[in-house]
C-alpha cells in the first residue's frame, strides 16, 4: 500500500533514466543520506565511528570494486587484497617521494597504478574462465605479498617492514578527528557508489553484463571481450586500490603487508557473494555482514549481561558467524540484496497479498 | 514468512545493543588485549592467565592498588591487527578510562603507536614492540620495558660469541616470523655481522608458521653454526620439529624470549631436549607471589587457568607485565594524589617508575625481575636476560644475567627514533 508506483508518471526521459524512479525510493535514499551525513556524525561516539563505521565504509568501497568485476562482468578474482595493497603502497610512496603533490592527487594516481596492475593481471581472463581464472588471479595476491615483504624500496627500507601514513592533509584541511575521518570515508563511499551505479547502467556496464551472461553471444553482437574484460579489471582495481589507500591511511595509519593478505581477498569475496552479486546495495550489506557482525557477536553476550570467558566468546563468535553464512546461503543464494528486493515486492502488495 | 522471521530476529538483535552493563567509576579500568583463540593461542593463553590471576590476587589480597579496586576487561584480538585496533577503540574510554594497553603483538603495537599520543594512553610493550621506542624523548607514550628486540639480539650475540670464543668465520641464521616482530632484530644482527665477522642469513617464515620445510632444507644445506629463532605460537614448536627432521642440533638453536616457553618445546617431546632460549625471568611457581596467587585466587576457585600451569614461563611473564603496570599506577597515585588514575597520570607514573631490590622483594618478585628504573629518556629501564635450556622437563639456566651493550645500542635507537620523529614531524622532548 505504502510502497507502490500507482499515480507516479514519468513524463521526460530524464525522469525515466533516474537512478531512483519511485518517490518512495527517493525519500528513502534521502533519509539514509541524511542519517549518514547529519545524524550519525552528531550522535555516534568515537568507538562507533572509528572502529565500526570507518572500516565498514572502506570495505564497502572495496566490495563495490570487486562486485563490478565479479557481479557485473562475471570474472572471479582472488586478488582484491593485492590491488588494495598496491593502492596503499603506491599512495605511501607517492606521498613520501613526491611531497609536492597534493594528497588527493596521490590517491588518484595510486588508484590508477592499481588499475594498471589490475589490467596486467586481468590478461589471463582473455583465455581462461571461471575457477581457473580465480587461480590465475591468486598470482596477483602472491606477487603483491612478495613484493611488499621482500623489496625494501617499497617500504622505504624500514627495518620492520611496517610503514606509517602521513597526515591526511587535503589542501590544508587536515582530517584527524574520528568524525572528519568518517566524513572522508563517507564522501568516497558515496562517490564510488554513484559512479559505480551509473557505470553499470551505461554502455560499458551493459557490455560487462553481456560478457557475464554469455561471452560468445556478446562477441557476436559486437562487444569486444578484450575491451570489456580488461576495462572491468581496470575499474575494479582502481576502486579496490582507492579502498586500499583509505584502509591504510585513514583506518590503520600504520600497516604491514599482512593487512592486505589473502584473508582480505577472501573476506571481500564473501562480502560480494553474501551481499549479492551484481548489486551496489549488496556490496554495502555484505560489508556490514562481514565486518560488523563478528564484532557484534563478540560483544553480544556482555551486552545482555551473560558472563562468559573470553575464549568461549571468541569460539562462539566463530561458530555463529560461520553457521550464519551457511544459513544465509541456503535461504537466499542470491544474497542479502535479493532479500531486500523480495521485501520490496511484499511491501508493494501489503496488506493484501495474493 | 522467512523474511518476517529474519526481520524479527534482526530487530531483536538490535534491541540488545541498547542495554549494556556499566563499569563503576570508582575503580581503575585495566583493559587487556588477549588472544585465547587462533594460531597463537597456545602462547596467548598462559600470558593472559598470568595477568588475570595477578590482578585478581591484588584485588582479593589488598582490595586493589592502594585500596582502589581494579576492573579488568579482556578483549579477544586473535593476534589480528584490525581486531586489535577495534578492541583498543572499544576499551579505551570504558570505566574511568584505560590506564594503559599491552597488545602482546608487534603489529598491533605499531598501529597503536600512532593512536596513543592522541588518546593520551600509555602503551606498555614489555619485551616486544618497536625497538626505537626505548627513546622516550620521541616516543613519549611507548614503554618497551625490560628489553627490546635489539637488546635481545645483542644479548644473544654476546652469549654465542662468548661460548664459541669469537664469531669470525661463523655462520648465523635467523629463522623469523615474517612480520614486524620477526624483522625487528635484523638490523642489529646485520650490523654485528660486520663487527664480529660472521656470515648472517635471514630466512622468513610466513604467518602462521606451520609450513617451514623450505627454510629447514636451506639450513641443512648451509649448516650454520647457530640458528636464532624469532617465532611465536605454533611456529616455534614446528621449527623444533623441523630441526629434528633435518638433523640440526637443538643445542645450537636459540629462541628469543617469546620462543622459549613450555608450549614451544612440549609438542616436540623428547626431541626438544637441549633447545635454548633467552629468559627475561625464571620459570617456576615457588616465589612468594605465586603462593599468594594460589592462596587468594586458586584456593577460592577463581583461577583463570589450571593450577599446575601457574609458574610457566609465559604465565610468569603475564604476571610481571601486570605487576609493572600496577606499579606504574601506584607511582601515578603517589605523584598525582588521585585515587582513580587514567592514562595521562599513568604515563607520569611510568616515567618515574623505579623498582629497586627492596621493592621487588616486598612485591614477592625477588629473583623474578631485575631492578629497573625508567626515565624520561630511557623507557626500557633494564636490558638483561639469561639463557635457559630445556632439559625435557623444565627450563634450566645455563648462563648468568647478560646485559645488552647500551653504548652500542643507544646511538642506533636514537638515530631510528630521530628518523621517525622527522617523518611524523615530532619535536623530541628535552630530558
Amino acid at each position: 500500500m505504502i510502497y507502490r508506483e500507482t499515480g507516479q508518471f514519468r513524463t521526460s526521459y530524464a525522469e525515466d533514466q533516474a537512478i531512483f524512479r519511485l518517490r518512495q525510493d527517493k525519500i528513502g535514499i534521502a533519509v539514509i543520506l541524511a542519517i549518514a551525513w547529519i545524524g550519525i556524525p552528531f550522535f555516534a561516539d568515537e568507538y562507533l565511528l572509528r572502529a565500526i563505521l570507518v572500516p565498514f565504509l572502506i570495505l564497502a568501497i572495496a566490495a563495490i570494486g570487486l562486485n563490478l568485476l565479479l557481479g557485473y562482468c562475471g570474472q572471479i578474482s582472488l586478488g582484491t587484497g593485492a590491488f588494495m595493497a598496491i593502492g596503499a603502497y603506491a599512495a605511501y610512496n607517492l606521498a613520501l617521494r613526491l611531497p609536492a603533490l597534493p594528497l588527493l592527487l596521490d590517491f588518484l594516481l595510486a588508484g590508477l597504478i592499481a588499475a594498471a596492475v589490475g589490467v596486467v593481471f586481468g590478461l589471463p581472463s582473455l583465455r581462461i574462465k571461471g575457477l581457473y581464472l580465480a587461480v590465475a588471479t591468486l598470482a596477483a595476491q602472491f606477487f603483491a605479498d612478495w613484493a611488499f615483504l621482500r623489496l625494501p624500496w617499497f617500504t622505504n627500507y624500514t627495518p620492520s617492514g611496517s610503514v606509517t601514513a602521513p597526515p591526511l592533509d587535503f589542501f590544508g584541511w587536515v582530517a584527524d578527528t574520528p568524525r572528519e575521518k568518517y566524513f572522508v570515508c563517507l564522501a568516497f563511499a558515496c562517490l564510488t557508489a554513484l559512479l559505480a551505479k551509473n557505470l553499470v547502467r551505461s554502455r560499458i556496464g551493459r557490455s560487462w553484463m553481456a560478457i557475464r551472461d554469455m561471452d560468445i553471444a556478446a562477441e557476436i553482437i559486437g562487444i569486444r571481450p578484450m575491451t570489456a574484460k580488461l576495462s572491468a579489471f581496470a575499474v575494479s582495481s582502481f576502486v579496490a586500490g582507492g579502498a586500499g589507500v583509505l584502509w591504510a591511511f585513514v583506518h590503520l595509519g600504520s600497516w604491514e603487508p599482512l593487512a592486505f593478505s589473502i584473508d582480505m581477498s577472501f573476506r571481500l569475496l564473501f562480502m560480494v557473494i553474501i551481499g549479492g552479486m551484481g548489486s551496489i546495495l549488496g556490496s554495502f550489506l555484505g560489508a556490514a555482514f562481514i565486518t560488523v557482525l563478528p564484532i557484534f557477536l563478540n560483544q553480544a553476550p556482555g551486552l545482555v549481561g551473560i558472563q562468559l570467558s573470553t575464549a568461549m566468546v571468541s569460539h562462539l563468535e566463530f561458530m555463529i558467524f560461520g553457521s550464519l553464512i551457511v544459513l544465509f546461503l541456503i535461504w537466499e543464494p542470491h544474497g542479502l540484496a535479493r532479500l531486500w528486493q523480495i521485501g520490496k515486492e511484499k511491501m508493494r502488495l501489503w496488506p493484501f497479498p495474493y | 514468512m522467512k523474511l518476517k522471521s529474519l526481520a524479527l530476529a534482526g530487530a531483536a538483535l538490535l534491541s540488545l545493543v541498547a542495554v549494556g552493563p556499566g563499569v563503576a567509576a570508582d575503580t581503575i579500568f585495566y583493559p587487556h588485549l588477549v588472544y585465547r583463540s587462533g594460531a597463537y593461542a597456545p602462547n596467548g593463553i598462559p600470558f593472559a592467565n598470568g595477568v588475570a590471576d595477578y590482578v585478581a590476587m591484588i584485588n582479593a589480597r589488598d582490595g586493589g592498588v592502594n585500596g582502589v579496586r581494579i576492573e579488568l576487561e579482556e578483549c579477544e584480538t586473535g593476534y589480528a591487527t584490525d581486531r586489535g585496533v577495534e578492541c583498543y577503540e572499544r576499551l579505551k574510554t570504558k570505566g574511568a578510562g584505560a590506564i594503559a594497553f599491552s597488545p602482546l603483538s608487534t603489529g598491533i603495537t605499531f598501529a597503536l603507536t600512532e593512536k596513543v599520543p592522541i588518546d593520551k594512553i600509555p602503551l606498555q610493550t614489555m619485551g616486544y614492540g618497536r625497538s626505537e621506542s626505548a627513546d622516550g624523548r620521541v616516543f613519549a607514550w611507548n614503554f618497551p620495558l625490560l628489553g627490546t628486540y635489539w637488546s635481545a639480539a645483542d644479548i644473544l650475540i654476546q652469549h654465542v660469541a662468548k661460548i664459541s670464543g669469537g664469531l669470525r668465520g661463523k655462520k648465523i641464521t635467523l629463522v623469523y616470523h615474517d612480520s614486524p616482530y620477526g624483522k625487528e632484530p635484523i638490523p642489529v644482527l646485520q650490523d654485528h655481522a660486520q663487527k664480529h665477522g660472521y656470515t648472517f642469513e635471514a630466512i622468513p617464515v610466513t604467518h602462521p608458521g606451520v609450513e617451514q620445510k623450505a627454510a629447514w632444507l636451506k639450513i641443512r644445506q648451509t649448516r650454520p653454526d647457530f640458528v636464532f629463532l624469532w617465532g611465536w605460537g605454533v611456529m616455534n614448536s614446528t621449527a623444533i620439529k623441523e630441526a629434528v627432521a633435518v638433523g640440526y642440533p637443538r643445542d645450537k638453536m636459540y629462541g628469543v624470549w617469546w620462543a622459549a616457553a613450555e608450549p614451544d618445546v612440549r609438542p616436540a617431546g623428547d626431541d626438544a631436549k637441549g633447545y635454548q632460549g633467552l629468559a627475561l625471568h625464571p620459570a617456576g611457581a615457588d616465589y612468594p607471589v605465586h603462593k599468594d596467587i594460589l592462596k587468594y585466587v586458586y584456593d577460592a576457585g577463581k583461577g583463570s587457568g589450571k593450577r599446575e600451569e601457574v609458574g610457566e614461563v609465559l604465565y610468569n611473564r603475564g604476571m610481571i607485565d601486570a605487576m609493572l603496570k600496577l606499579e606504574a599506577v601506584r607511582t601515578a597515585q603517589k605523584l598525582t594524589g588521585k585515587k582513580v588514575v587514567v592514562g595521562e597520570d599513568v604515563r607520569l607514573g611510568y616515567e618515574n617508575l623505579e623498582l629497586n631490590a627492596e621493592r621487588i622483594k616486598d612485591l614477592g618478585f625477588e629473583g623474578l625481575v631485575t631492578p629497573l628504573k625508567i626515565t624520561c629518556a630511557d623507557h626500557e629501564g633494564a636490558r638483561k636476560a639469561r639463557i635457559h635450556q630445556w632439559d625435557g622437563q623444565k627450563w634450566v639456566f645455563v648462563s648468568d644475567w647478560i646485559e645488552a651493550d647500551i653504548n652500542y645500542l643507544r646511538p642506533k635507537v636514537e638515530a631510528a627514533a630521530a628518523a621517525y620523529a622527522k617523518e611524523k614531524g615530532i619535536t623530541p622532548r628535552s630530558c
